[in-house]
């Protein structure tokens, strides 16, 4: 039995289409209260289910947000003691080296300080004794003079030439003795120099001090900031954060592309070694195996980068003591060593079989100037940079570790906001949902009284023409006070 | 420790099951040169064709070259072929000795009196079946005009589900200019076998656009 043979009551179908809106109009008429109480507690369950769901996510979000700023916060604690502890280190450094040299800086400034002292009290400047018989020449000088006795005047003129022979003698001893002054004092010079740059050194290494200092108060107020969960920390960090995702994310795409490069170096000389043409999974095995060994290049370049401490993904590696941890350093480097040699020489690989694909093409078409030109003697240049590039790009790889470690860091901040906004917009989503349904209920109850609106209008003139009656009825008559 | 052993080896069981090695995706091509008659002139234009093949193959791939003549279901027939190394230097090696054997033979060889197409690639189906290719590819190097000797039973289905046939320099024949029906009948009947035996069937006769028509 069709849809059309149930709807063809008679055989006009819009005398049909009447007749079932008329039964149906009836029927709609009759089930309406019941329909209205279904429809609106329809709405309304599904409105309360939205909410309470929408509640549900937005708790979470809530919880997530803490999550994320407890991340952001232990991250960014993390970090500031780190960079805390290397400046300590640094400051620790210094002064080791500058108090250790500082007992031979004292002694070097005494000895400098007492070699000037000695040289100022050889300088100075003592006035050249007078002669002691010039009191005798005085005794002499006052002695009367008698007229035309010659003696006084001989005695004078000895005593006279004696005083220049003694002036001339002591002018040049005093002279001798400004000499040997001015000579000190020349001396002396070195020794001022050197104690200058004694002393600038020393003022360097203070500066360098007060300049770590600085740095580390700095740290320091961030650190705080962090252990008193400020928001101006939390703002920074999410920032910084951000910016650190998308620039190890921007320096992993260069790096996919560098082991891209080395991929397509060593994948056709490896088939030399393991053949190229099994397959597993859909992949080649020579394919396979230049993964493998790009792979194995890229964590022994992590383990390197570990064991050095620049990176700390693995705390197991950064936790062993130093001698076992640089012999490991020392083995890891090994490896990639012999695995960047492996590369060059699968590089050379790859150069001779293009010529050999080159020659062989060249004979199959019977154009020997191709096989001319595969022997040019500049050929040796693309064979040594696809060396070069071999043999470096298993060293240059390594460096990933350091952008890696920052985008796993910066990823868990990264998905926790990505996770806020997800539970955002899906708590958004409930709630409209939730509205939609409720007001939904009311429009369906709506369109509902619009279907049957003839029935309706009927009740409504039939209760209208009702209280009319009753409005026309005789009213009772009350007595005032009959109650 | 129980959990453990059985999570061990459902973990295996997967990595097993996934390393499953597949069949490896080769190709085999198995030419037939009809040496019959006038027909040993176009032989030059042959040797470009298995040259253009030869460049194209790779290491794994097989092939084959073998002479269309009186009796031609047989290994006899077959003048060079070769499963290329998995070594991309081997095979090179292999695809200059497999030119070397051809330039051999085209230059010593010597028309036939009757043309076995069929036994020919009869053969060919029974060689490419044994090289266990992934793809697999008969041409036909001839004017597809077959002239059995008395006795020789031909009327065979082909059983060509999976191959593809390609009719090369199929050339007209001075009956063919009289009356082009011939030639185009001796095509449509070559069809017919070919697809009703399961395989495909392609036609090219412009080797100078080998490159852009013929797709192994």
């Amino acid at each position: 039995m069709s849809f059309s043979d149930i709807f063809m009551i008679t055989d006009n179908p819009v005398i049909s289409g009447v007749v079932w809106f008329v039964i149906l109009t009836i029927v709609f008429y009759l089930a309406r209260n019941h329909a209205h109480r279904a429809i609106i507690a329809i709405s309304r369950v599904l409105h309360n289910a939205m909410r309470v769901s929408a509640h549900s996510v937005m708790l979470a979000e809530k919880r997530m947000i803490q999550r994320n700023t407890e991340v952001l916060l232990e991250q960014g604690r993390e970090a500031t003691e780190r960079i805390i502890e290397r400046e300590f280190e640094r400051v620790d450094a210094t002064v080791r080296r500058d108090l250790a040299e500082y007992p031979a800086l004292h002694r070097h400034l005494s000895e400098e300080i007492t070699k000037i002292d000695e040289d100022y009290n050889q300088s100075i400047d003592v006035p050249p004794t007078p002669p002691g018989w010039v009191k005798a020449v005085e005794a002499v000088a006052k002695i009367p003079s008698t007229k035309g006795d010659p003696m006084v005047g001989n005695v004078l003129e000895d005593i006279h030439q004696s005083l220049i022979k003694a002036n001339i003698k002591a002018t040049e001893e005093y002279r001798k003795e400004s000499h040997k002054r001015h000579q000190l004092l020349n001396g002396m010079m070195p020794h001022w120099r050197k104690l200058r740059q004694l002393l600038t050194h020393v003022d360097k290494n203070v500066n360098s001090l007060l300049q770590r200092s600085t740095a580390i108060d700095r740290h320091i107020d961030t650190y705080e900031a962090i252990i008193g969960k400020t928001d101006r920390a939390v703002r920074m960090l999410s920032s910084s954060s951000l910016t650190h995702f998308f620039i190890a994310a921007f320096v992993l795409t260069v790096a996919t592309g560098g082991a891209f490069i080395n991929f397509h170096l060593i994948a056709r000389p490896l088939s030399e070694m393991v053949g190229g043409t099994n397959q597993i999974m859909g992949l080649q095995i020579n394919n396979i195996a230049a993964m493998v060994i790009i792979l194995v290049e890229l964590t022994m370049g992590l383990f390197l980068m570990e064991a050095l401490r620049i990176t700390r993904l693995f705390p197991v590696i950064g936790a062993l003591n130093d001698k076992t941890r640089i012999r490991m350093a020392w083995v890891f480097f090994s490896i990639l060593l012999f695995l960047a040699c492996v590369e060059a020489g699968l590089a050379f690989m790859r150069e001779w079989l293009m010529e050999e694909d080159a020659k062989t093409l060249a004979a199959l078409r019977g154009d020997e100037s191709v096989t001319a030109v595969t022997e040019n003697s500049f050929l040796w240049i693309t064979t040594a940079a696809q060396m070069g590039m071999g043999f470096v790009l298993p060293f240059a790889l390594m460096f990933v570790a350091i952008p890696l470690e920052t985008f796993v860091h910066s990823m868990r901040t990264v998905l926790g906001i990505v996770a806020v906004g997800f539970l955002r917009a899906l708590a958004w989503v409930l709630r409209l949902f939730g509205n939609i349904s409720r007001f939904a209920g009311i429009a369906i109850v709506n369109i509902y009284d619009l279907v049957i609106f003839g029935p309706l209008f009927i009740e409504r003139m039939v209760k209208g023409r009702q209280e009319q009656s009753e409005d026309n009825k005789p009213k009772p008559v009350e007595y005032r006070g009959a109650a | 420790m129980k959990k453990l052993i059985i999570i061990l080896s459902l973990v295996s069981a997967i990595f097993l099951g996934g390393c499953k090695e597949e069949v490896p995706n080769t190709r085999g091509v198995y030419m037939l040169m009809d040496t019959s008659g006038t027909y040993t002139q176009e032989l030059e234009q042959a040797q470009r064709v298995i040259n253009y093949i030869l460049a194209n193959l790779e290491p794994g791939d097989s092939f084959a070259v073998a002479r269309v003549d009186t009796a031609s279901f047989s290994e006899k027939d077959i003048i060079a072929k070769v499963a290329f190394d998995d070594r991309p230097s081997r095979a090179n090696q292999q695809k200059r000795d497999f030119r070397d054997k051809i330039d051999k033979f085209v230059k010593s060889v010597k028309g036939s009196a009757y043309t076995d197409i069929t036994g020919g690639t009869l053969q060919a189906i029974e060689w490419l079946t044994e090289a266990g290719t992934g793809r697999n590819t008969i041409l036909i190097f001839s004017d597809l005009q077959e002239d059995l000797k008395e006795g020789y039973i031909r009327d065979i289905p082909l059983q060509l589900a999976g191959f593809k046939v390609v009719a090369l320099n199929v050339t007209k024949l001075r009956s063919d200019n009289v009356d082009p029906r011939e030639y185009l009948d001796r095509l449509a009947n070559w069809q017919q076998r070919v697809e009703s035996g399961g395989g495909s069937w392609q036609v090219v006769n412009d080797l100078e656009r080998l490159e852009k028509v013929l797709t192994l």
